[in-house]
């Protein structure tokens, strides 16, 4: 096969059925997909579905710690997982910029079926459109997923309490700063990385430990302070985080001070935010800290009724500030 | 982080704050001038430890802040003509002009790119030739030095297709503007920073001795804001009115000598316009004749006419520390991060924007 995706290659002939099997297939391959319906057909036996969708248009499209594929999985599943359900299934559609290394394509598509894979998720259907040059930057990824909601457990927005504490998998900010220096080539030495991750493992470890979680969400864009803010508008609770708690790699905790950026803003992508009463707290800390994406785990913040529904933070020198919802995108100051 | 965990060392500021409750129980107006020390001392809540007779006022040290209406718009009418690329520090993205933002601009299609230094516009001006890239040249002392070492690689890389507009200002001026203000009545500076790296502390030296005021110049983390207000409040409360410097790790009495050294290569110093504060003699920079070819206004023939102001906004007053953005009748109304009236509003260092993103009734 040429090394470049043509207008052709989103025809519907030929070219268009090959790139599906040397491609698609090759990697997706699955008893479901595999039955080359116009849709999936699965069976089911369960009462709730969770059911979510997003769209990836990363750039750079490779970066360090992931790819757009590889993002386009984990945010999906991860979206599912912390809902409360487990991830079963997902699609995919990929919008691709004529003159795109099909190279670059597989490696892409071999990254998500490597991560649905580890997440257990099966990728049943898909499309592919090809645009002229200049209509999309490189290629950008829908993926769509369906998940079975696990009983007895009530993960909801609006269930934060008074009494919660605020607990975090670990650092905050190392996806955002990673795609921000590689965007713009900072030329930052060091070992910035995205954490990029399917959650859906570490979620059923947390759920075991504990199935009164009142909240789980994962902090992307926006990062923490954009979640906290939602939690504690939907559940109408005060958030009190502790500036000396917050879990900063030394990399990102530079690239955030030399841009005059606050990590708490800064997005994630292998991050979640849970509110667990206090009284099991510490063992949900126990349970994630055994896994490979709970190592950092730890209280960064507590709900109260102090101040109505907003989130601030108690810094070092012992003063307090609001932490408000982000506003416009984060640009670097001048000096 | 070192450099930077040492200086957020909860104890230790918890002890600075207790020194500083002890100083002086007069009422002191403290004056800080950096925006970056505004943001700072909001990000890390410092104004709930300060003893009650202790008063920050928010200065004019935002460069974005203290840029005219008239220079946005300008920079978008550059942006229109043939071929031309924009090239800016984030900051001034959305600030808004008369015409609109910059950011609104891009969206309706023009080419501006976020540069992290002026330096980058070297690579972006080769990588385009058939491009002319405008570089918008803002800031204070502490940016001005990386323009002139941008034009002097330029000129000596015999680079013909990128241009600056520039709005670079100095600092002393512009206090010493505020000083003869009588409305106001400040004690004490914390001076800024940034700015004293590069200038060294001698250019303040004017405050003491024509004004009998103080000033402490100091970095932007919470141990260094603490240690220099207790520096400041001390020295007010003894009547000595020197200039000291508590950041020492970064500042020179005589300041970067090769900074300096680039800036008057390649500028004038002139006249400048601030917003809200007006016309302040000697207090910018403007290329000189040896590199006025780099000037955009002039390769482009544009008649720059200045101007400044939107109906209602408190922005000069607050900027000269009048009065407080809460002050303001738009504040928090008609004007918002997502829909500014005033600069102030939308830059990282802009008073207003610190009060919005930080200021919590929640005390």
């Amino acid at each position: 096969m040429d090394d470049k995706i043509t207008l052709s290659h989103g025809s519907g002939g030929v070219q268009t059925n090959k790139l599906i099997n040397e491609v698609f297939f090759k990697y997706f391959n699955n008893d479901i997909l595999n039955q080359m319906n116009d849709s999936a057909q699965v069976d089911i036996d369960f009462k709730k579905l969770a059911f979510t969708t997003d769209s990836f248009v990363v750039n750079p499209i490779f970066f360090n710690g992931g790819n757009i594929g590889k993002l386009a999985v984990c945010g999906t599943v991860n979206d599912l997982a912390v809902s409360g359900a487990k991830p079963l299934y997902l699609t995919s559609a990929f919008i691709i910029e004529e003159g795109f290394s099909i190279k670059k394509l597989e490696e892409i598509v071999k990254s998500m079926a490597s991560e649905a894979n580890k997440a257990g998720v099966k990728i049943v259907a898909g499309d592919t459109k090809v645009v002229e040059k200049g209509n999309v930057d490189g290629i950008f990824i829908n993926t769509s997923g369906i998940g079975r909601i696990y009983e007895n457990v009530n993960i909801n927005c609006a269930n934060a309490a008074v009494g919660d504490v605020v607990i975090v998998n670990g650092t905050l900010g190392d996806h955002g700063m990673t795609i921000m220096c590689e965007r713009n080539k900072l030329g930052l030495e060091g070992n910035l990385k995205s954490d990029c991750a399917c959650l859906n493992s570490l979620v059923d470890t947390m759920i075991e430990a504990c199935d009164g979680i009142h909240v789980i969400r994962d902090a992307t864009r926006g990062g923490v302070a954009a979640v906290l803010n939602e939690i504690s508008e939907f559940s109408n609770v005060t958030i009190a985080l502790e500036e000396n708690n917050l879990p900063l790699k030394e990399e990102v905790k530079g690239a955030t001070e030399m841009l005059g950026l606050d990590p708490l803003y800064i997005a994630n992508e292998g991050k979640l935010c849970a509110f667990v009463p206090e009284a099991y707290a510490q063992k949900v800390l126990n349970a994630m800290r055994k896994h490979p994406l709970g190592l950092e785990a730890t209280i960064i913040g507590e709900v109260t009724m102090e101040l109505g529904n907003k989130v601030y933070l108690n810094t070092v020198v012992g003063g307090k500030r609001l932490v408000d919802m982000p506003s416009g995108i984060q640009l670097p100051r001048i000096c | 982080m070192k450099f930077v965990d040492e200086f957020r060392n909860n104890e230790y500021s918890k002890k600075l704050v207790e020194k500083l409750n002890n100083i002086s129980s007069e009422k002191i107006n403290i004056m800080e001038v950096c925006g970056t020390h505004t943001m700072a001392i909001f990000r890390y809540g410092i104004r709930d430890v300060l003893p009650p007779n202790v008063n920050l006022i928010s200065g004019p040290g935002c460069p974005v802040c203290v840029t005219p209406q008239s220079y946005i718009d300008t920079a978008i009418t550059l942006s229109a003509k043939k071929d031309v690329i924009i090239a800016t520090f984030g900051d001034m993205m959305k600030v808004p002009g008369k015409k609109g933002s910059l950011s609104k601009a891009k969206a309706e299609g023009i080419d501006v790119r976020i540069v992290y230094s002026p330096m980058d516009c070297i690579a972006m001006a080769s990588e385009n030739p058939s491009k002319k890239i405008v570089f918008l040249a803002v800031g204070f002392e502490t940016t001005a030095p990386m323009t002139a070492i941008t034009a002097i690689e330029a000129e000596k890389n015999n680079i013909k297709n990128l241009f600056f507009f520039t709005a670079h200002k100095i600092v002393p001026p512009a206090m010493e503007a505020l000083v003869q203000d009588k409305e106001l009545k400040i004690d004490g500076f914390l001076l800024p920073g940034h700015v004293c790296a590069i200038i060294g502390t001698k250019p303040y030296e004017f405050l003491s001795k024509d004004y009998n005021i103080p000033g402490v110049v100091t970095g932007f983390e919470p141990i260094d804001i603490l240690q220099g207000l207790n520096t400041l409040v001390s020295l007010i409360s003894k009547k000595d009115y020197r200039i000291e410097n508590e950041y020492k790790r970064i500042v020179k009495t005589e300041g970067n000598i090769i900074a300096e050294k680039y800036l008057n290569k390649a500028f004038n110093i002139v006249d400048s316009s601030w917003r809200g504060l007006g016309r302040i003699p000697k207090s910018g920079l403007e290329f000189n004749s040896e590199y006025e070819d780099f000037d955009a206004l002039k390769h482009f023939k544009i008649d720059y006419e200045e101007y400044d102001g939107s109906p209602g906004c408190k922005c000069g007053e607050i900027l000269k520390g009048k009065i407080k953005p809460t002050d303001c009748p738009l504040y928090k109304k008609l004007c918002t991060p997502e829909n500014p009236v005033g600069s102030c509003m939308v830059s990282s260092e802009g008073t207003c924007a610190a009060y919005y993103r930080y200021h919590k009734d929640v005390k």
